[in-house]
């Protein structure tokens, strides 16, 4: 029962085979069982099993949705109103939100049961979860090796079947980064596409809400009930949210595919590398055509993100100050001592970093060397997809150079983890869809993840790509050992 | 050479929209601390800004009113830096693209006209409030009205004295409330005032290094801040000193300014584009829909008022200083026989002194614009004098009731009956053998105490012109 997909549980529910309050039960138990990924932060069994009541009644009535007593969680970064949003920090471990974020809200509305909420890097800065203030999450996979980050705990928990699905945010490739390394099919909206009201922000610019499910299928339920127009975003957009689900079948002949040659350079492991060749080819067979495109700004993608989102973050985390709620330091001799102590042991080393790093691109004398520069790359890199996209559909790369690495492996060495990003970050500075499917595996048996772009508010595309693979594949169905 | 003192003032100016800025929560003054604070203006987790289009609407108000140019396309950003009554640890504003730029304001200077460049005003968000008593050795923070909606309005530095930075800082307290979008209260801070002073030797371009005076929150104290910044510069150089770029605090109990941070203490704010607000849009369309609504502004309805009504030039201004004063004088005057000059004495006379000694806005005077016209009716068509309508008016002040009813009940009306006066002028002559003689041998102030016996035996109801022509023909026989 729990390796079913979201569709799968739903046909159960409307024939009442079983009811959503003994599914919300047994996902309960399967996360009470599987303490050892660490995937969770909270979990709430009494909102849980209310809003599984309140499902199963809506069920009898026939006014459900498919999303209707299906089990979900949440990234520990959208606010929920009555239970603990961490951001995985200390200096919010104590935080819990007089309202719910837009998403919350909306999957609220259609009936889905939210079992709790998920570990991630501290701010969502990470590329591994070992950010977190709660403590590292394990990849169900091997036990030893990170999940990726910084969605990592919404990742572990879908790839272990603990949930069926669960919400993540992208910034520079959080959804679609442990979506790849856990085996699970990821999405990252068009930015604006799903409402950031809510979403404790790290860079406004790029943060983007999505869903990580077992299928582009189920990606493509949980993503209609997520996006929204919501008048409280200002960078929201105003576009009626298509049915993502109506045109999954369509068949993908003609379907013109770039190959960014950029992705496939020096730092990409040659078996990840095999794996999303093959998996090409593998749309050749259902009659796509593949041709490779230049994307050259994107070598500089790295270091424009690592000025433009710290910039933000530096700003966006000053309301962290402990005067109004979160943790304060216990000891301290004067308001500026107050913010320092308060700061200093509420957040944790990568995000101090990545304050430092912001306030200093910002800084008077460096702005227009740092900042304004790097607002210019990210034209330069927006541009190039555009021009990209001018004769292809959708571009498909590798969604990350290795597969999941040791915890510990790159902890010491912030540049090598943020590399786990250069193929995910042009995505963001562009503000472009992206997925990432399951591909296959390499020599450790780790799952691979096939990054696919597609042009502005083209998400009904991509899913469509997507299912479509999955149609002719089955690496979406494969479950670790121990979790099946 | 003499010296020459160089002002410019940033002002700013709380918009009296009905929700904050960036929040739905209510603007309104004097509420318990912190229940006009949402989620967005106490800045949890999460929550976004969202623009209130009415701030937009009175800023390019303003900048018409200024004849200034308004930006099509300006840009919000972050202004960065830790205070507890910041509750995002920065403050939405604008810098580099103000909605409003390059507009112009007339002063009346010793009778002289003189131009007042306005730089910019740019929209921004208020802070809210640290309050320091009451919480033993603690801070209270009070966020109603962080996120109130203000326009900060930058001078050029063209005032050369005191005295000019006050009559612009007033000219802009008129025209912000002609235009409604203030209330411009100084007590309740939502008219402040900082002021940047420089001193040179006249006749340098050059400009002085200046000193920026914080939150003067009267007009006087702005006179007297400057005054005191200026003597204070001017006697630091001549004593071999240098000013040194600061920002000073003005303490009105011992009328002087001190130092509060130095240029290295200076925070450096980190100014960058608000990523969570697209830049503001305004079309032209917008703008010419808020034109036609543009009252008419204090100048313009000054001259008119010269014109159409004949005033001089101090009554005219005396009445155009508040909308509310001007209107109530055109109703008055529409209303009324009496010629627009008597009007205007009583607008500015008798009804401004009632209303200052009860602290009354003339919007709520109980001696509404037509009743007054009543009043003024009555004088005109010769019913009451001048001097008795004082009486009826403040006895309208005090709510006995409509000018007609009280000039009934008190038996208030003039004595015009020709024959009535004579004898009472008869009778005072009768008695008053002494005073005829005086008069007589040529004393012409004696004159006035027939009048004022004559009037003292009709209570003061007789009609003085009638009484005068009576007694000089009678004394002249």
């Amino acid at each position: 029962m729990h390796a079913h997909s979201i569709r799968q549980l739903a046909d159960l529910l409307s024939h009442k085979d079983i009811s959503s309050v003994e599914l919300t039960r047994l996902f309960l138990k399967r996360i009470e069982e599987h303490t050892e990924l660490n995937s969770f932060i909270t979990v709430d069994s009494e909102k849980a099993l209310a809003q599984a009541e309140n499902a199963d009644k809506l069920l009898a009535t026939g006014e459900a949705s498919v999303l209707t007593g299906i089990p979900i969680a949440h990234k520990d970064i959208f606010c929920t109103k009555g239970t603990l949003t961490t951001c995985g920090s200390r200096i919010l471990s104590n935080f819990v939100s007089p309202y719910n974020a837009t998403v919350v809200d909306n999957l609220e509305r259609v009936g889905a049961v939210m079992l709790g909420k998920t570990n991630m890097d501290e701010f969502a800065m990470g590329s591994s979860n070992e950010n977190s203030y709660f403590g590292t999450v394990k990849n169900p996979w091997s036990p030893e090796r990170v999940p990726g980050g910084s969605s990592g705990g919404s990742a572990a928990a879908v790839a272990a079947r603990l949930v069926p699905a669960a919400s993540g945010t992208d910034t520079g490739g959080s959804i679609r980064q442990p979506a790849a390394l856990c085996g699970i099919t990821g999405l990252k909206p068009t930015y604006g596409r799903v409402s950031r009201y809510g979403m404790v922000a790290f860079a406004s610019s790029l943060d983007q809400g999505g869903p990580l499910a077992q299928s582009a299928e189920d990606a493509a339920l949980l993503l209609a009930a997520m996006a929204s127009f919501d008048p409280k975003d200002s960078t929201s957009a105003e576009r009626e949210v298509p049915d993502y689900r109506a045109g999954l079948d369509t068949p993908i002949r003609g379907l013109r595919i770039g190959v960014p040659k950029a992705f496939f350079g020096a730092g990409l492991d040659t078996k990840v590398g095999a794996v999303v060749e093959q998996a090409i080819s593998e749309f050749e067979a259902l009659g796509a055509s593949v041709r490779e495109v230049e994307l050259p700004a994107s070598r500089l993608a790295v270091p424009c993100y690592y000025v433009l989102a710290p910039a933000e973050a530096s700003s966006n985390l000053s309301r962290f100050d402990g005067v109004r709620y979160g943790f304060r330091a216990s000891e301290y001799t004067d308001l500026i001592d107050m913010y320092m102590q308060t700061r200093a042991q509420g957040f944790g080393e990568e995000v101090k970093r990545r304050i430092m790093i912001g306030t200093y691109a910002l800084s008077a004398g460096y702005y227009d060397a740092y900042y304004l520069k790097a607002l210019k790359l990210r034209r330069l890199i927006a541009d190039d997809f555009e021009q990209a996209f001018e004769d292809c559909d959708v571009l498909m790369g590798p969604t990350t150079p290795t597969t999941a690495f040791a915890i510990g492996a790159k902890a010491e060495d912030p540049v090598a983890m943020y590399l786990n990003d250069i193929y995910t970050i042009p995505v963001n500075l562009a503000g472009l869809p992206a997925m990432s499917v399951p591909a296959g595996f390499d020599e450790h048996h780790l799952p691979v993840g096939l990054q696919i772009i597609g042009q502005y508010f083209d998400e009904a595309r991509l899913l469509n790509v997507a299912h479509q693979y999955q149609h002719a594949t089955d690496w979406h169905t494969r479950i670790p050992e121990g979790y099946a | 050479m003499p010296w020459e003192s160089v002002i410019g003032l940033e002002v700013h100016v709380q918009l009296q929209t009905a929700s904050k800025i960036f929040s739905g929560a209510s603007t309104a003054y004097g509420a318990d601390p912190n229940t006009q604070a949402s989620a967005v203006d106490i800045a949890l987790p999460g929550v976004l800004p969202v623009l209130n289009e009415d701030a937009a609407l009175m800023a390019v108000k303003f900048g018409m009113a200024v004849n200034a140019k308004i930006n099509l396309h300006s840009v919000f950003a972050r202004k960065n830096y830790f205070y507890p009554d910041l509750p995002k640890g920065y403050q939405i504003s604008q810098y580099e693209i103000p909605i409003v730029a390059d507009g112009l304001l007339t002063i009346d200077i010793d009778g002289e006209s003189k131009r007042i460049g306005i730089t910019r005003a740019h929209l921004e968000e208020d802070a809210g409030k640290s309050l320091h008593e009451d919480f033993h050795g603690m801070t209270g923070i009070d966020l109603n009205r962080a996120g109130t909606p203000l326009i900060e309005i930058v001078s050029d530095p063209d005032m050369r004295s005191a005295s000019e930075a006050v009559a612009y800082l007033k000219k802009l307290h008129t025209l912000v409330r002609y235009l409604e979008i203030s209330d411009a209260n100084m007590q309740e801070g939502s008219f402040r005032c900082d002021a940047n002073v420089s001193v040179r030797r006249q006749g340098m371009n050059m400009l002085g290094t200046r000193t920026e005076t914080k939150n003067i929150n009267s007009f006087r104290f702005v006179e007297s801040a400057i005054e005191f910044e200026i003597e204070r510069q001017i006697e630091l150089i001549e004593d071999g000193g240098e000013v040194v770029q600061e920002t000073r605090l003005y303490d009105p109990e011992k009328n002087e300014t001190r130092p509060m941070r130095s240029k290295e203490e200076a925070h450096d704010y980190r100014y960058f584009p608000d990523p969570d607000l697209p830049p503001l849009v305004i079309t032209e369309e917008f703008v010419e829909e808020v034109r036609e609504t543009l009252p008419e502004l204090p100048d313009a309805r000054r001259a008119r008022f010269v014109e159409e009504y004949g005033l001089n030039a101090e009554d005219a201004a005396q009445l155009t200083v508040d909308k509310p004063i001007a209107d109530y004088f055109e109703t008055s005057v529409a209303a009324s026989q009496a010629e627009a000059k008597i009007v205007a004495n009583w607008v500015n006379g008798e009804l401004a002194a009632h209303l200052n000694k009860d602290s009354l806005e003339i919007i709520k005077s109980p001696v509404r614009a037509e009743a007054l016209a009543g009043l003024l009716d009555r004088i005109h068509d010769k019913t009451i004098s001048g001097k008795i309508a004082k009486e009826v008016f403040e006895a309208m002040w005090s709510g006995e009731g409509t000018p007609d009813k009280i000039i009934e009940d008190r038996g208030l009306k003039q004595i015009t009956d020709t024959s009535a006066i004579k004898k009472i002028v008869d009778e005072v002559l009768a008695a008053s053998a002494t005073q005829i003689e005086q008069y007589k041998s040529g004393q012409e102030k004696v004159f006035g105490y027939f009048v004022g016996q004559v009037m003292k035996a009709t209570q003061g109801k007789a009609n003085p012109q009638q009484v005068n022509e009576i007694l000089r023909k009678k004394l002249n026989e």
